[in-house]
């Protein structure tokens, strides 16, 4: 495949960022809201869950879990709980990620409709896009989009003549990396800080104010309006035979590459083809050293690795994760431990401090890198390193977030064990006046 | 034991009392109603009077507290857990450079530091006529189009060094 093939690509076929994305008017004219009217009218809410679970929809965030999935857990019927919510994580904070970015901003009422066949489908009866406060042009647009689908009858009470409604507003966060895990972002909504909570119960039994709450990453939900409209035939066959997980995916490639973008390409195409045919390879006189796969927090890959299907399972079995699916080239020139350095004080920053294992351990790995960037460290430094992947590693601390962040390490740790080595200073025997001193 | 005589709470200076803008309380007010509970609005609040007035005083602290009906306590939690609410006095100004992966691959520490020395100040300093502010912030989502930064709700793209004082002469 190159840059020229021909496939549908259902979530950008509207974007165009040279002009104003579609008003609604425009965005009905190209079959917009028409899922919602088929939902509404001819499908019962657990109709569309069983459509989205069909498609095999699996969440764009970074985890895979499949969305149906997560909907069906939902308490349904006459006896759930009253008050229902859905949640869009709009938190779009995940180093070297800029896919949310374009559909909010490139096509706002995909994802208002979105929002609004989603939450039909568990009933909820309040809607909130989490949006982050740096992407102003997204809230200006998205709002704008709310206000047109107000009075267009698409938002509120009785949507459709029909008996239910749902409201829809945008709430725009602060700041801080934690509010994109998913109760994290549920505390920082209620007004909190945002602090996970512990697992279980799940959001969709105890969620937002303990009420059942789902909570989707915006590409996610973008697919379910054209699941709705068209099958979860046609979703399977977006991915064209190359993986087996369903429908497009926003991938995209950064680094100091010739042509870095974001590229809605079929499930499963691979590192490769979005390297080269559409990021252009590296830039002249580079060669690639490494790659993430999807965001910081996933294992590093090398260049004979590139030929991986970008999906959850392949690049799993790759010892790394697809994460957001958009790559970060590191190029020959980068010192890694310098790129990790860069890594986990972000990391650092960003721990909400709320477990001890991150907020001591963190900063205590950003201590030794510098240490061994500036050949200080000890040689019993890079064993701590090691210990730490462990200690901080999924099961030990309270959220994703430390685990994460040990993703890149450890696979560093594996890759490039000789620049750790390089890092350790070679010190002298004390001389005896030294020894005194230190008696 | 000092002899000094102890200060006088009349003698000290006079502060003008902090009253919420009545345009920021309807604000606030209003957006109490999108949520089933208002302190879900303590975010908006806080980004309410920061908008006004730069940054979030003690006293504005207390002030959306009451509207609220929240604790002052709960409001300052919020307040200092979030990188975008000010609890200090900053610039005119706030400059924002993501040091983030993306950024640092495609030359963000060139950036901070012809920042730093145009602007004469580092990380978290205000220039000394009050008209910038600089701080780092993380990703940006737009690492295909780094290194990016924010000045004020403005984002700009693919900024290098030699750009920045013709940008800066842009903020008045």
């Amino acid at each position: 495949m190159n840059a020229d093939t021909v496939f549908e690509r259902p979530l950008t076929a509207h974007i165009d960022p040279t002009r104003e994305p579609l008003s609604l008017k425009e965005y009905e004219a190209v079959g917009g809201y028409a899922a919602l009217r088929k939902a509404v009218k001819e499908m019962a809410p657990g109709d569309v869950t069983k459509a989205v679970k069909d498609a095999n929809l699996r969440g764009r965030g970074g985890a895979g879990f499949p969305t149906g999935v997560k909907w069906s857990l939902i308490p349904m019927g006459a006896d759930a709980p009253r008050d229902k919510y859905i949640i869009c994580n709009a938190d779009e904070m995940e180093p070297g990620t800029f896919k949310d970015r374009l559909l909010m901003e490139g096509n706002p009422h995909q994802l208002v409709e979105a929002m609004l066949v989603s939450a039909y489908a568990i009933q909820a009866s309040r809607a909130y896009i989490f949006l982050r406060g740096e992407y102003i042009l997204a809230a200006q647009r998205l709002r704008a989009a709310i206000a047109e689908a107000m009075e267009s009858g698409y938002v509120g009470a009785h949507i459709l003549g029909g008996s239910w409604g749902v409201s829809l507003s945008v709430h725009t966060g602060a700041g801080r990396y934690i509010c994109g895990e998913e109760t994290a972002l549920i505390n920082s909504l209620e007004g909190k800080r945002a602090n996970p909570r512990a697992k279980p119960p799940f959001p969709q039994i105890a969620g937002l104010w303990g009420k059942p709450t789902v909570v989707n990453n915006v590409e996610t939900l973008c697919n379910v309006p054209h699941i709705v409209n068209r099958g979860a035939d046609w979703f399977h066959g977006l991915s064209q035979g190359r993986s087996q997980d369903s429908g497009t995916k926003l991938y995209g490639c950064s680094g100091r590459v010739k042509n870095p973008g974001c590229w809605e390409l079929p499930f499963g195409t691979t590192a490769r083809e979005i390297l080269e045919d559409y990021a252009g390879g590296l830039q002249d006189g580079l060669k690639l050293k490494c790659w993430l796969p999807g965001g910081a927090s996933t294992d590093f890959l090398l260049p004979e690795q590139l030929d991986l299907a970008m999906d959850y399972d392949t690049i799993g079995h790759a010892h790394s994760r697809m994460g957001t699916g958009l790559i970060m080239a590191v190029d020959d020139h980068q010192d890694i431990l310098k790129v990790l350095l860069n890594l986990e004080e972000f990391f650092a920053q960003e721990s909400c401090g709320w477990c001890t294992p991150c907020r001591d351990g963190l900063p205590w790995s950003v201590k030794i890198l510098r240490a061994l960037i500036a050949r200080q460290g000890r040689r019993k430094d890079i064993g701590i390193l090691e210990e730490m992947t462990h200690a901080l590693g999924p099961g030990r601390t309270f959220c994703a977030h430390a685990p994460g962040a040990m993703e890149p390490l450890q696979s560093a740790l594996r890759f490039f064990r000789d620049e750790f080595e390089a890092g350790v200073a070679e010190h002298p025997a004390p001389t005896p006046a030294e020894l005194q001193v230190l008696t | 034991m000092s002899t000094a005589d102890p200060v006088k709470l009349k003698d000290l200076p006079k502060v003008a009392p902090f009253v919420l803008h009545p345009d920021d309380r309807a604000a606030i007010v209003h957006e109490k109603t999108l949520y089933d509970y208002p302190r879900a609005a303590v975010i908006e609040a806080l980004k309410i009077v920061q908008a006004r007035h730069g940054w979030v005083c003690d006293a504005a602290v207390t002030a959306i507290a009451d509207v609220l009906g929240v604790t002052a306590a709960d409001v300052d939690g919020v307040a200092t857990f979030y990188n975008l609410i000010f609890r200090q006095p900053v610039g005119r100004h706030v400059i924002k450079i993501c040091d983030s992966i993306g950024c640092f691959l495609t030359g963000y520490e060139a950036l901070r530091a012809a920042f730093e020395k145009h602007l004469g100040i580092r990380y978290g300093g205000t220039t000394p006529d009050n008209r910038f502010t600089l701080l780092p912030v993380v990703c940006l989502g737009a690492c295909d189009r780094g290194p990016v930064i924010m000045i004020d709700d403005d984002t700009h793209f693919n900024v290098g060094p030699d750009g920045i004082v013709a940008l800066l002469e842009r903020y008045a």
